[in-house]
């Protein structure tokens, strides 16, 4: 599917829709309340940084978004479809063809190359070896690893390997890309580089769901969002928008 | 995620450890070449059974003399005399319609002298049925005839073996030899006939009337022959023969028909049933003793395999997270145990064979390759991949992505 024509026909379906969700977990006799009714919406083509401390509740809500777990209470729309009661094995190929998964340690499979690691996730959606062969090789010339296909992890450097996740992330076409502390093992010019491609994405009409402690790395987004105790305390645009291609043109001039 | 998809993740998987694959798929490479090997040799030994067997002639039956109850203390089979040139005659002359030939046996072992060789061998005194019963026909020269039993004529024929010990290339037919102190003409040499199923020299041997050793050679006056070798006219009546045989004599030994008979009719057939049964039970106790270490293979893979898993739990986490299902990851270390189950299989294939090979030029064991037993084998082994898969597989198909994400 041409990313123009989502664009086109979801404005009036959010990409995200949570309706007072909750997510409760059982740790032996006491009751941990992680969420605590979040209501949020995320629209086509936005740019959201999730801000909050550890224990804020910020990295459950990533999870229940990434359909990696379901909530206890409330409803959640993935592209209006209500995935909350979906099984196991469902919410499995949900994320298959939804969403693209972006790590801070990367996760890439060792000792397995660069154009496989990519390959991945194709493997679940019943592609042939030829055609994954072909999208993946893609995947990597737009993340700019055209030359690196055949290279393993542990020969890629950290900026590296983390833009084989985002090709890996990519490579379904997923309507959501969510990056938990993407940049969490990057230093700081990696780290702009990689919001660069996030950027690139994002103007190229991919929804970027973005997990971060870093107001710096925050600041790349079009919104933030500030949970505190498993509620959302804050909701913003961002006025002062970081650019990172901007900012690395003007540090090699 | 397709087969041919799954397997090529799994050989990649289990390459990636070789060391560990191959020490993992040890137990079943060894279990199968255990199998392949043992059913080689037996199934080889079986054949060979068999064919000396029907070598020896199927119709035959042995006659000996029972053993007999002195004060409670019985002694072993032949220590009687009771069977005699009477009986015999008897057999010969009332049973034509079950028997075809019959030959009286008694045997000595005697020095033979011939010019400045000496040789010690078996002597058979017999009658000219011998050869008729035995399907044993000469290389040379003549049988001895009815005439010269009746008469203790002073004439032999020699085995191959003898010939050879005592005339090397020189001709035997016609020449003087002594056995022991009777100085015998030899009329007849018999054909090479090779080896016995237990590894005796069938040709070293020399053949000459029955009253030419029993009056003669061992000056004896009895008329109890050692044993009688009858051949029955048929496959078919080898078993009336065998009735009939015991109930003429236990009628001439004054036996009642529910009396022990003070003989042994031993059917050559049943003989060679009971070696076949005894090379299928060594068979199947090989072949136990085989699947116990294909069960110990595969203990051997379920342990590496709930390793592996714990090992890769990450692995399974991304897996999940990029959309595996709980049945596609199941699936994945499912397909891996049976790679390596199969694999190793194939390896013990090859090793058995090898080794069943190696073992009929070196060692000169017949040994008999055979498919079906190789394809059981072989899925056997890959049943043992998937009985000793599947719990490992269990286990990583029901991780929780999060916390297998988690995982370090």
């Amino acid at each position: 599917m041409d990313r123009s024509e989502i664009g086109a026909a979801a404005q009036a379906v959010p990409v995200v829709q949570t309706e007072g969700v909750e997510k409760v977990y059982a740790m032996g006799d006491v009751k941990v309340h992680a969420l605590r009714g979040i209501s949020l919406g995320i629209d086509p083509g936005e740019f959201i940084a999730v801000m909050g401390a550890s224990g804020s509740g910020k990295s459950t809500f990533m999870n229940l978004v990434g359909c990696l777990d379901r909530p206890t209470a409330g409803r959640y729309l993935l592209r209006g479809q209500d995935v909350s009661r979906f099984s196991r094995d469902q919410l499995a190929q949900v994320r298959g063809r939804e969403i693209g998964f972006v790590f801070q340690g990367f996760n890439l499979l060792p000792r397995t190359s660069a154009v496989e690691n990519v390959e991945l996730p194709m493997l679940y959606q019943g592609i042939s070896g030829r055609e994954r062969r072909d999208r993946a090789t893609q995947a990597l010339e737009q993340v700019g690893l055209g030359d690196r296909v055949d290279h393993t992890p542990a020969q890629l450097s950290g900026g590296q390997q983390q833009r084989v996740a985002i090709a890996r992330a990519l490579v379904n076409q997923p309507t959501l890309m969510l990056a938990d502390e993407p940049t969490g093992n990057l230093d700081s010019r990696t780290s702009l580089e990689v919001m660069g491609l996030f950027q690139d994405l994002n103007d190229r009409g991919l929804t970027v769901l973005l997990v971060t402690h870093e107001p710096d790395i925050a600041s790349h987004a079009k919104r933030v969002v500030v949970f505190r105790d498993g509620h959302v305390v804050d909701d913003r645009r961002v006025t002062d928008r970081r650019l990172a291609r901007l900012e690395l043109q003007e540090g090699a001039a | 995620m397709n087969v041919l998809a799954a397997t090529r993740t799994a050989l990649r998987a289990l390459r990636k450890n070789k060391l560990r694959s191959f020490l993992a798929a040890l137990g079943i490479v060894i279990a199968v070449a255990a199998v392949v090997a043992t059913v080689a040799i037996g199934q080889g030994a079986q054949a060979k059974v068999a064919a000396q067997m029907a070598s020896l002639g199927s119709n035959l039956l042995m006659i000996m003399p029972g053993s007999i109850s002195q004060h409670g203390a019985a002694t072993g089979s032949g220590a009687t005399q009771n069977l005699t040139r009477d009986d015999a005659q008897a057999i010969e002359k009332e049973l034509t319609s079950s028997v075809s030939a019959l030959a009286p046996m008694n045997r000595t072992g005697a020095q033979v002298v011939y010019g400045g060789a000496n040789w010690f061998t078996q002597v058979i005194g017999t009658t000219p049925a011998y050869l008729e019963v035995r399907g044993w026909p000469l290389a040379a020269g003549e049988m001895f005839g009815r005439e010269e039993d009746a008469a203790a004529a002073k004439v032999c024929i020699l085995g191959q073996t003898v010939v050879d010990k005592l005339f090397g290339e020189q001709p035997a037919i016609g020449e003087q030899i002594r056995v022991k102190h009777v100085p015998c003409k030899v009329v007849g040499v018999l054909l090479a006939k090779g080896q016995s199923s237990w590894g005796q020299d069938q040709d070293d041997v020399i053949l000459m009337p029955w009253s030419t050793l029993v009056r003669r050679i061992n000056g004896s006056q009895s008329d109890a022959v050692g044993s009688l070798i009858v051949s029955a006219r048929s496959p078919q009546s080898v078993g009336p023969a065998q009735r009939e045989v015991t109930s003429l004599l236990k009628q001439r030994h004054h036996l009642a028909d529910s009396a022990e008979p003070d003989f042994q009719v031993r059917n050559l057939a049943e003989m060679q049933n009971a070696a076949q049964e005894q090379t299928k039970t060594i068979a199947l106790l090989l072949g136990s003793v085989a699947l116990i270490s294909l069960l110990v293979g595969a203990i051997g893979i379920a342990n590496v395999m709930l390793v592996s898993v714990t090992e890769r739990t990450r692995e399974i986490g991304i897996r999940m997270a990029v959309g595996a299902r709980g049945r596609d990851v199941l699936f994945q270390f499912l397909t891996e145990a049976v790679v390596l189950a199969v694999v190793g299989g194939l390896l013990g294939l090859g090793l058995g064979t090898g080794v069943a090979k190696y073992m009929a030029v070196q060692a000169q064991w017949p040994t008999l390759l055979s498919a079906p037993v190789m394809g059981a084998t072989m899925l056997l082994a890959g049943l043992a991949g998937i009985a000793a898969g599947f719990y490992p597989a269990l286990r990583a198909s029901r991780l929780d992505p999060i916390d297998a994400l988690r995982f370090e």
